[in-house]
């Protein structure tokens, strides 16, 4: 129940969107910039040229949009999101029954650095590889382990004994 | 709870979602009480929503729908505007090394936004532990995690680094009260992260740690630093990212995110020093 609330909230927030959207400016990219493509071979004519600095459209929208060589891709904005990190909003244009076309006319603005103090305590290298056991750790990270191979991994271990 | 380090020993849970193991650990208040059972449950309960959602296993998740066209983006719960937002903004900050489409031999644009649904699910799903007073958590889901301690004397989580040439060792250990940890490398399920522009396996760069605030972003920049290859060290330092790079050739390189990146914020004397 909690869960849908959460849910809802994060919908009900789009109405937000309607009165600007602002992008940070420690982003690498401005705004204006925001279109971008990623039509593959034979597929062009499917983005609009929408500016993200104007948020666009809030609600969904169907635009069937020309194309030379497929027929009639259509493309189709999704209700702009609001996150953590700024609003989003993605085309997705269709041709033939299969993607043709991803776009994000006004994507997050955040890099995850933003609000950083950047003040971890550095990792510390051992000089000698070691066991989770001799390096006295809590958890491991590594390259994902896949639940058939968690038995063998030493997460498994710390989980099992407990410690 | 006790300021001391005697702690008690975490409590630990572990579970299966998305092919992968979740685990837990909570010390604290609320470690094997109503609540705290609770809040596993909701965190087991969302992780296995955005499976239905996100997964390229299913052929009727919400992703592999709108893949195949038979639904549009507006068909979509947010979440997927959102997920595929972060896709974009990485593939921009990595100048297109990490992607969250392929490119069919064909020309269609197979839609995969797996590598950016863990760190991001993960970090939601933290909310339900968040919400359990005085207690610490550390929530790891096959191997990139959240951790949280909730009272500043109670000491760090202690997180060891695999070793990618002998995942039974470890190469380092980090220390975190607050913040995320996640690893790329292809130790465990081969050659499955691509540079998306070449298509390029990395060789140079055997996997790739990030310590962040937000384990969406860690995973992110982990993926593209390792997607990278040769530059995924270059590439952290310029985000100012504390990593941790372990080369092919076995070596171990560090890079330093609390260097100063505003003189107003932090010394780099009581930056280096711990929280």
């Amino acid at each position: 129940m909690r869960r849908i609330v959460m849910w809802l909230l994060s919908t009900v927030t789009v109405v937000v969107l309607l009165f600007g959207y602002h992008t940070s400016t420690s982003g690498p990219t401005s705004a204006g910039s925001a279109v971008i493509s990623s039509g593959s071979s034979g597929v062009s004519g499917t983005l609009s040229g929408t500016n993200s600095s104007s948020g666009t459209s809030s609600s969904s929208s169907s635009t069937t949009t020309g194309s030379t060589s497929t027929a009639s891709p259509q493309t189709v904005t999704g209700d702009s999101v609001q996150t953590r990190w700024g609003p989003v909003e993605v085309q997705v244009t269709v041709a033939n029954g299969t993607i043709t076309a991803v776009n994000v006319p006004v994507y997050p603005s955040g890099n995850g650095k933003d609000e950083e103090i950047n003040a971890y305590a550095l990792p510390r290298l051992i000089q000698e590889t070691l066991d989770a056991q001799s390096a006295k750790v809590d958890m491991v990270s590594g390259a994902t382990v896949t639940s058939d191979g968690y038995l063998q991994s030493l997460q498994s271990a710390l989980d099992k004994a407990g410690v | 709870m006790t300021a001391t380090g005697l702690l008690p020993r975490p409590t630990r849970y572990v579970d299966h979602v998305m092919g992968m193991p979740i685990s837990l650990a909570l010390r604290g208040r609320h470690t094997h009480d109503h609540r705290a059972l609770e809040a596993w449950s909701e965190v087991m309960a969302d992780l296995r929503e955005v499976d239905r959602v996100f997964s390229t296993y299913r052929e009727d998740s919400f992703v592999s729908r709108l893949g195949r066209g038979e639904i549009t983006v507006a068909d979509c719960p947010p979440e997927v505007v959102e997920v595929l937002g972060l896709g974009h903004r990485a593939r921009l900050e990595s100048d297109g090394a990490f992607d969250v489409r392929r490119r069919g031999p064909d020309g269609p644009v197979t839609l995969d936004p797996s590598g950016v649904v863990k760190g991001w699910a993960v970090e939601r799903a933290s909310a339900w532990l968040h919400a359990l007073p005085e207690t610490d958590f550390c929530l790891s889901a096959g191997g990139d995690m959240v951790c949280h301690t909730d009272d500043p004397a109670s000491p760090p989580w202690r997180v060891g680094i695999e070793d990618p040439a002998d995942p039974g060792r470890l190469v380092a250990t980090v220390p975190v009260r607050q913040g995320a940890v996640a690893t790329s490398g292809s130790a465990r399920r081969g050659a499955h992260i691509v540079d998306a522009r070449t298509g390029a396996v990395p060789g140079r760069v055997a996997s790739v740690t990030v310590v962040a605030d937000s384990l969406t972003w860690a995973d992110i920049d982990a993926t593209a630093a390792y997607a990278l290859d040769r530059e995924a060290a270059a590439w952290l330092r310029s985000r100012r990212r504390t990593a941790i790079v372990v080369w092919a050739d076995g070596s171990v390189e560090l890079t330093d995110g609390t260097a100063p990146r505003q003189a107003s914020r932090l010394r780099s004397s009581d930056s280096l020093s711990h929280r």
